[in-house]
């Protein structure tokens, strides 16, 4: 199957005051038409960042420079005059953010926005974009659609918003959608509801989703397939089954032994695993590979030499780790 | 973290030209709380009804000369306020001068507005190079003492209210512009601004229908204040007389007529100046209002 988005050695680097910061290191993967790819790593993990340079909304000024290819049906989005890609964003793809107390505008009503947002693509009346924002609304589950268009955002509840802002994303029927931690800012019980809604769109829609989430839980959830991002690397990607079940890169396994769960018929209290430290910081990353001072399995003399690749070890399970054959049983 | 975030934008909506209806009935409220500002709006609105109104009953057309009746004190003959060295009536002339001085003020202040917000808006959405630029330029202009640029630019011209009015807003659109480009270098990198940057906006319908609206409470209260300020500024062109010129009457020329008679006729010179001080108080007064009900301080958070 062709790919719909098609990433090739992205890198992104930050010039600030204390040197150059590479946020995100060569990073290729592919989003295939119709399927979920969830991005998952901690924060400053590139993540987020992979995420706006698709949409070239990286910081702008000299301080960031983006380099790679990233192909978009017949177009390479780094390369295309900025009118195309305006053309291109909340059009073909369109993107939802982490917190929806803030973005929507506080002084505008939600049907002013979305009837906005479609009509910066498409040609139509004022009023047939009310009309059409008022089915989206009623898409996106809000109860008395015709009459929430003349609420303002401080009117609705942080889900709610959420909601109307996927509402926005979607107004002109993208074929890709990045949701940049969609459901991190809210309730438990909202988070389930904005996935839930997210899946039911994408199944009617049929597009594409890139999810971006630091939530292990909601990528059993959602995703097909799963990639993990470490200090601007991916260190394992593969189906969301054999990733969740047989983790082989000692990072994913970490994460996962973070997730906190009562195993069923287990009743007695476990102790939640944590990895120990931090993100190292992406201007003084170790030797080697770059998860090695975290790591319980690495090895002198192995790890700590060059970069690991990126090694297929099944069909389409990738992982980056020289030691993956020896600590596999672990995971498994 | 978002439930502390509220509070700002609940204010932060009063910004709104059109905002809701209780937000709208807060700042109101606010408004009517501010006993000066009331009393300031209701001079205004008083001082502009009568400019507009009050010439037509008033039985002297106020380029009339009377020579039986040079300078008449107030309330002593047919002049009620009196009347000056030609024998025109002083209250025709008050309110003839008001007209042209309250249009000054006004028109000045539309056009020192629009120009300032343009130019902060640009200055602090583009930033850079082009906001250096622009704003560099801007502390230029208010490096002028603006009485000299006011004189300067009055000299050049042929005084008329079109050209007065463009020379004050010459002098008065820079302190706008810093205003606006602080706000909108604050809300261009809000997410609202950045969700309207992934919908496919452009940088004009984001700058004029995203961060404008947002900014409107400091932008109303500096044009209110600017109109107070232009009033002003038109006096003293006036008074100086590069501005308005006789025969049609200007509170700051009636004052420079007045000068060489301060001895022996006051009234022609304390009556326009009563008036000049009324306006320009209650501008004042009333943008004092405007900034508590809109609270700007808070609106940038």
């Amino acid at each position: 199957m062709t790919p719909l988005l098609q990433v090739e050695d992205l890198r992104v680097r930050f010039r600030t005051d204390t040197g150059i910061i590479p946020a995100v290191n060569g990073v290729s993967f592919v989003v295939r038409p119709r399927e979920t790819l969830a991005l998952v790593g901690e924060s400053g993990s590139g993540k987020s960042v992979t995420g706006l340079s698709i949409m070239r909304l990286t910081p702008r000024g000299g301080g960031c420079r983006v380099e790679g290819r990233i192909r978009f049906g017949a177009a390479d989005l780094l390369a295309l005059p900025e009118e195309d890609m305006r053309a291109i964003r909340g059009n073909r793809i369109s993107m939802i953010f982490q917190e929806p107390m803030t973005s929507l505008n506080p002084v505008k009503t939600v049907g002013e926005q979305i009837a906005e947002a479609i009509r910066c693509h498409r040609q139509i009346g004022r009023q047939a974009a009310l009309d059409r924002a008022a089915e989206l609304l009623h898409t996106v589950g809000i109860p008395d659609a015709r009459q929430r268009l003349a609420s303002y955002p401080h009117h609705m509840s942080g889900g709610m918003r959420q909601r109307v802002m996927i509402a926005m994303a979607l107004s002109c029927e993208p074929d890709l959608l990045i949701a940049d931690e969609p459901t991190t800012a809210l309730d438990v019980t909202v988070q389930a509801q904005i996935v839930e809604l997210l899946k039911r769109l994408q199944q009617q829609t049929g597009m594409s989703v890139i999810f971006i989430t630091h939530n292990l839980g909601v990528v059993a959830d959602i995703a097909d397939r799963v990639m993990v991002m470490y200090a601007g690397r991916i260190v394992e990607q593969a189906g969301t089954v054999p990733l969740l079940t047989s983790p082989l890169m000692p990072y994913t396994q970490g994460l996962l032994r973070s997730v906190p769960r009562l195993p069923a018929g287990q009743h007695q209290r476990r102790r939640l695993d944590a990895i120990p430290g931090n993100v190292p910081d992406p201007a003084e990353l170790p030797a080697g590979c770059s998860f090695r001072p975290r790591c319980p399995h690495a090895v002198a003399g192995v790890c700590d030499t060059t970069l690991p690749e990126l090694e297929d070890t099944a069909p389409g399970h990738l992982v980056r780790c020289r030691r993956w054959r020896d600590i596999a049983p672990a995971g498994a | 973290m978002s439930d502390v975030a509220d509070s700002p934008r609940e204010i932060a909506r009063a910004a709104d030209e059109a905002p809701s209806r209780r937000a709208r009935s807060r700042a109101l409220r606010r408004f009517m709380r501010h006993r000066l500002a009331i009393l300031g709006l209701v001079v205004i609105v008083l001082l502009v009804f009568f400019t507009a109104v009050g010439p037509h009953l008033i039985a002297f057309d106020d380029l009339h000369i009377d020579v039986r009746n040079r300078f008449q004190p107030p309330f002593a003959g047919p002049h009620i306020l009196g009347s000056d060295p030609l024998g025109r009536d002083q209250l025709a002339r008050l309110l003839m001068a008001g007209r042209v001085s309250l249009t000054v003020g006004f028109a000045a202040m539309a056009l020192s507005t629009l120009v300032g917000t343009l130019v902060g808006a640009v200055a602090g959405y583009y930033g850079g190079l082009v906001g250096v630029a622009l704003m560099r330029f801007v502390d230029a202009v208010l490096c002028f003492p603006t009485i000299f640029l006011l004189l300067a630019l009055a000299a050049f011209v042929t005084p008329s209210v079109v050209s007065i009015t463009l020379i004050v807003a010459a002098t008065a659109w820079m302190e706008v512009a810093r205003v606006v480009e602080g706000q909108i270098r604050a809300l261009r990198d809000r997410d609202f601004a950045i969700a309207a940057e992934v919908l496919g906006a452009s940088d004009l319908h984001i700058m004029l229908r995203e961060l404008i609206p947002n900014a409107m409470a400091p932008i109303v209260v500096a044009a209110t204040l600017n109109v107070a300020r232009a009033i002003l500024l038109e006096s003293y062109v006036s008074f100086l007389g590069y501005g308005i010129q006789p025969p049609t009457p200007s509170w700051g020329n009636m004052l420079e007529n007045a000068q060489e008679y301060l001895g022996t006729a006051p009234w022609l010179a304390i009556i326009p100046g009563i008036a000049i001080t009324l306006a320009v108080t209650s501008f004042n007064f009333v943008g004092d209002g405007l900034r508590d009900a809109l609270d700007t301080r808070l609106d940038i958070a």
